[in-house]
């Protein structure tokens, strides 16, 4: 008998259909899994069960939890269900909890709504089940605040508070998407040994195919607001014949093609490159202390070589980026770009400068919305101290897959794929040598990625182009770089040939971070 | 929160040394002796330097700054050139009509805000969040002088609920002294009321959409326990600021609004000391009241550390 | 939309009346006609007489033109400076410099524009040009705040960190990204400036610290009534909704502009 029951179930929002006739079951114990790129209605789902959609939002068809009709459920029902028979799980565990409240008492909540007990035993019980999600009370008392813990710990709070009462039913929303690779390795494994021990089913939505086949019983495949294809867990991929769970698959573990590049000379060195920040606010009396980002880095790259530099959030690949654009001051070493130094005298010279550009992650911050794309592609001239021409604007825009007619349009006219080829315009035009790709592809949904994947490999070859190809994502670097380098707590702790270092890690950091990585079965 | 404390009580002591020195020599630069002036034009010289060697005007502008700062610390605040007695008594008599009334004007203003602008949010897009929201603007848009005229007008003369003016005095007893100061008080209130309902709507409806919320109602709790418990807290944050900023604007509009009602408070012993050119009273009112808002600024800093964990230095 | 329609119509209306009385008002506004004195509204005095017998109607349309002036010109010094001040904080954010600026600001929000008044009046007597002075001055922190919040969030963009690529300076930075994107934050802030200008001009020419005699303002009109509203209400009623309507229209516009520039804050309609 299925726990949660879907059936043919439509959401307007506001007159606009969201959900488009979706049905599923998830039986008593079972996992779930609900993969779909942003848009394709698999958080909306999730909200329907728990009816906490936004204003405006109408549901028809029929929902049954456990035998119990949720859409004709009155509210004082609903309440009743929710975080009892139901937890949910949300992405972003930085705003999940409130700022102004101790992680006891918010666990404790759960409880004090469903349970008549006393608020001394909900403490009591919160500070068991934290036990349970591995923060214990010894090391993290029941009286801090959000702010005092780590993205990872605040997630731990989370999933506690929707699993306190023992619910029947987990709904995990893309719940380790803002989590590092290791973070998101443990996570996963916490909340399958809270299911195995419990015995709950899992609605567990994820835009990311690979973390969920491992984990899933069944799939299901939306797009559109509407389920595509639904299958069983591990074998999925052999056994799905929808044209777009194939597309998807193939997405995932795209390899875009590459030729191996001559070693040449080299293009950029940096040489035991040192940057310190003063360590948070200065203190009150006695000297500031300060916290190293880049702490005596050094490495090469050839030109015509592509290199990741991988490593999880707050490790520094920011910072160094920045430092190698000449946009931070540094407080040791030199950072060299074919030949001529990056920093002379604390300033950037333009010479430089003009021999390498960025490109970065979202696709939406990355323009200025009131300039039309000829002015926003063409703004790295300024560092030739000209105008760019038309025609050079038109080469920029053609290269990237776009047209001509284009740079007369302004950026919020394209999508985020489009406007990631227009950052990429923009870093061409000069002819650079050198691109800094600073998670380019980190915020695109994996059919997009892919497209863009194959267009940098194809701009390397045509161009002869460097890449520094920065990303907290291994599979990408992998499929991308010929060379990489593992980066933790401002150092390089390891490099090596990307195939090697991936298929024969030798440092155990590397080993840790490359074991979390959640893989494709087949892939 | 003690390192907080510390450093807020630092710049605390910077504003208001800064504040005085702007104070006092801008006052300083005014053409005109004030000794001549309180003697009339028909005063011998030598009774004029006399009279100036007993203000103390013959001093340094560096000397007499440090003699009044030093007198403001000590709670002297000088001698009057046109009472010839010591301003902190002049003050203190027009201070207990001030002072509470910006006090009556203030809790007025919050006793109103904060159920109209919780009312409203948690019924946002309805008539009567609209209607609410549309007398608000009213109430933004009334010069509170005038409000206090028509209140005057309606309550006073007409109706006669109230006496269109003047203050008996707090020997009069509490509630016939509280009365005398409700129209003024209700026509400082409203203005801010309105302002203060708005940020207030508009701080919870921002909270009430962040994922806490949502995470909350996914424990189970109903849309008013959610509220209560996580919302209001939240959106009292901003709602602190504006209430630090309304003091000085009560203030303010204090002594317009004792001009309405021939109330005998500091704005009255302003204006008088102007024309009268008595610039050691208008100092220290204008040094008063700074010292008052910077002073209310300073402890709604402290009470964002009493509301927000944050703020009370990491562990 | 409807508010900012209603809000556009009072603020043209009450602009279109200053402007015709430079050309034409009903009576000299400064005419007296003691015969005629404290006369209700009539035909012949839509607005009714005043306690020295002028046309209440032409005076408020003159005294929307020194209301109107000074708004604007305060707003201007607002804006003037509180603007590159606020660009400038958020280029050096955490220098010494934004420290100071803003130090400066948390000060000067000490002094309410009547305090900052007051002083000036002691000091140089009063007149419009001290009233424009104080309010204005009133109005830099309030501007520099407002744009270095903004600019501060902007300046974390990646736009502003691809121009810093293409070797812009700060400067140039301030001026090509920043500012075009904080303008309309800055209407919205100097409609809403431009009214409290207009109460606060009214505030202190009631209590004779600004416009001074024979200029006509509203806040005057008021006070000259003050001790005659019991024997003919229409004397402070009129000047008073004239205040009313004028910073009414201009919060209304504010709002919806806001509201048209920024659909995320528009709540009414969820």
């Amino acid at each position: 008998m299925s726990l949660l029951r879907i059936d043919n179930l439509d959401l307007d929002i506001y007159g606009t259909p969201i959900l488009k006739g979706v049905s599923l079951e998830i039986g008593q114990g079972e996992i779930h899994g609900i993969i779909g790129e942003s848009g394709s209605g698999k958080s909306m789902t999730a909200l329907s069960v728990m009816q906490l959609l936004p204003e405006g939002s109408q549901c028809r068809g029929a929902v049954h939890l456990d035998g119990v009709s949720v859409l004709e459920a009155d509210e004082a029902a609903l309440c009743a269900m929710r975080g009892d028979a139901v937890g949910m799980v949300f992405q972003e565990p930085m705003t999940a909890l409130n700022p102004l409240q101790t992680i006891g008492a918010q666990v404790a909540e759960t409880i004090l709504i469903h349970q008549d007990v006393s608020r001394s035993e909900a403490l009591a019980r919160a500070a068991k089940v934290l036990r349970r999600c591995e923060l214990p009370p010894e090391q993290f008392p029941l009286s801090r605040y959000p702010h005092e813990l780590s993205g990872g710990q605040r997630q731990r709070v989370v999933i506690a508070m929707a699993i306190a009462l023992r619910p029947k039913l987990l709904i995990a929303d893309e719940p380790t998407t803002a989590l590092d690779v290791t973070t998101q390795a443990d996570i996963l494994r916490l909340i399958q040994q809270l299911v195995r021990e419990d015995g709950m089913s899992v609605m567990f939505i994820t835009h990311d195919l690979a973390v969920v086949t491992g984990l899933a019983d069944r799939i299901s495949i939306m797009r559109h607001g509407a389920v595509v294809e639904q299958g069983g867990g591990a074998s999925l991929h052999h056994k799905m014949q929808h044209p777009y769970t194939k597309s998807l698959f193939a997405a995932s573990s795209h390899q875009p093609e590459r030729a191996v590049p001559a070693p040449d000379a080299p293009l950029l060195k940096v040489e035991g490159l040192v940057r310190s920040y003063p360590a948070g606010r200065r203190s009150l009396f006695g000297t500031a202390k300060r916290v190293l980002a880049v702490d005596d880095v050094s490495f090469e790259i050839q030109k015509g070589e592509s290199v990741g530099l991988v490593g999880e959030s707050g490790c520094g690949k920011s910072t160094l980026t920045r430092a190698i654009l000449g946009l931070e001051a540094t407080q040791a070493g030199r950072i060299y770009l074919g030949g001529d130094e990056v920093l002379s005298g604390g300033q950037a010279s333009a010479d430089v400068r003009r021999k390498m550009q960025v490109v970065f992650q979202d696709p939406y911050g990355s323009f200025n919305p009131r300039h039309k794309v000829d002015r926003l592609v063409s703004e790295p001239f300024h560092l030739l101290g000209r105008k760019a021409t038309a025609a050079e604007i038109d080469e920029a825009l053609v290269s990237v897959g776009l047209t001509p007619a284009d740079k007369h349009k302004y950026i919020h006219e394209f999508s985020g794929g489009q406007r990631q080829r227009i950052a990429i315009a923009r870093a061409l035009i000069i002819k650079p040598e050198l691109i800094i790709l600073d998670e380019a592809v980190s915020a695109l949904d994996v059919s997009i990625r892919a497209q863009i994947l194959d267009l940098l490999a194809d701009l390397s070859e045509r161009y002869g182009l460097t890449y520094l190809f920065i990303s907290h994502d291994l599979s990408v670097v992998r499929s991308i770089t010929d060379r990489v380098l593992v980066m933790k707590q401002g150092r390089i702790v390891d490099q090596g040939p990307s195939e090697a270092l991936f298929s024969n890690p030798q440092h155990p950091y590397t080993k840790s971070l490359i074991e979390a990585v959640p893989v494709l079965p087949g892939a | 929160m003690l390192r907080y404390t510390v450093l807020r009580t630092g710049s605390l002591l910077i504003s208001l040394i800064v504040a005085s020195l702007v104070i006092f020599f801008t006052l300083e630069v005014v053409p005109g002796d004030p000794a001549s002036f309180m003697l009339g034009i028909n005063a011998q010289p030598e009774t004029i330097a006399a009279l100036r060697e007993e203000l103390g005007l013959n001093l340094s502008p560096w000397a007499r700054y440090v003699g009044w700062v030093t007198g403001l610390v000590q709670g002297d605040l000088g001698v009057s050139y046109t009472y010839r007695t010591p301003v902190a008594e002049i003050v203190a008599e027009r201070l207990v009509i001030s002072l509470p009334l910006a006090g009556y004007a203030l809790a007025l203003t919050i006793l109103i805000a904060f159920p109209v602008g919780i009312w409203a949010a948690t019924r946002r897009g309805s008539v009567a969040d609209i209607s609410v929201m549309g007398a608000t603007q009213l109430g933004i848009a009334i010069p509170n002088f005038w409000f206090a005229m028509l209140m005057v007008l309606v309550f006073a003369i007409n109706l006669r609920w109230f006496s269109a003016g003047g203050f008996p005095g707090w020997d009069e007893g509490f509630w016939v002294s509280k009365k005398a100061l409700t129209l003024p008080a209700i026509s400082l209130a409203l203005p801010q009321a309105s302002i203060l309902a708005r940020v207030m709507r508009s701080s919870l409806l921002d909270t009430l959409d962040q994922d806490y919320i949502r995470t909350a109602r996914a424990k189970g709790l109903t849309k008013g326990q959610a509220l209560r418990g996580h919302a209001l807290r939240n959106a009292l944050i901003p709602v602190l600021t504006i209430i630090g900023l309304q003091f000085s604007f009560l203030l303010a509009g204090a002594i317009i609004i004792e001009n309405v009602f021939f109330l005998p408070g500091l704005g009255r012993l302003v204006f008088q000391a102007i024309s009268q050119r008595d610039l050691i009273v208008v100092e220290s009112v204008v040094m008063l009241l700074v010292f008052a808002v910077i002073m209310v600024n300073f402890l709604v800093d402290l009470a964002y550390s009493w509301v927000d964990p944050r703020l009370r230095g990491r562990r | 939309m409807r508010n900012l329609v209603l809000g556009l119509c009072l603020t043209v209306l009450f602009v279109l009346g200053a402007l015709v009385s430079f050309v034409w008002t009903p009576y000299d506004h400064a005419a007296l006609e003691i015969a005629n004195k404290l006369k209700p509204p009539s035909l012949a005095h839509w607005f009714g007489t005043d306690h020295l017998g002028r046309d209440i109607l032409s005076m408020i349309m003159v005294g929307a033109r020194t209301s109107i002036a000074v708004a604007i010109v305060a707003v201007g010094i607002g804006i003037g400076l509180g603007v590159p001040l606020g660009l400038l904080a958020a280029a050096k954010s955490g220098s010494l410099l934004d420290e100071v600026i803003m130090r400066s600001n948390d000060l000067i929000f000490a002094f309410p524009s009547l305090l900052i008044a007051i002083m000036i009046t002691a000091v140089f007597g009063p007149s419009a040009v001290n009233a424009i002075i104080a309010i204005g001055i009133f109005n830099i922190p309030v501007f520099a705040r407002v744009t270095r919040g903004a600019a501060l969030s902007l300046w974390t963009r990646d736009y502003v960190l691809a121009a810093r690529v293409a070797g812009k300076g700060a400067l140039r930075i301030s001026v090509e990204h920043i500012l075009p994107n904080v303008t309309n934050l800055l209407i919205v802030q100097g409609t809403i400036q431009f009214s409290l200008g207009i109460l606060a001009e009214a505030a202190l020419s009631y209590v004779g610290l600004g416009a001074q005699p024979p200029t006509p303002s509203w806040g005057r009109m008021l006070a000259d009534s003050q001790t005659l509203f019991m024997l003919a209400p229409h004397i402070t009623l009129f000047p008073g909704f004239a205040i009313l309507l004028t910073v009414l229209g201009l919060n209304l516009a504010g709002d919806g502009l806001r509201d048209l520039i920024d659909p995320k804050l528009r709540r009414g309609a969820r």
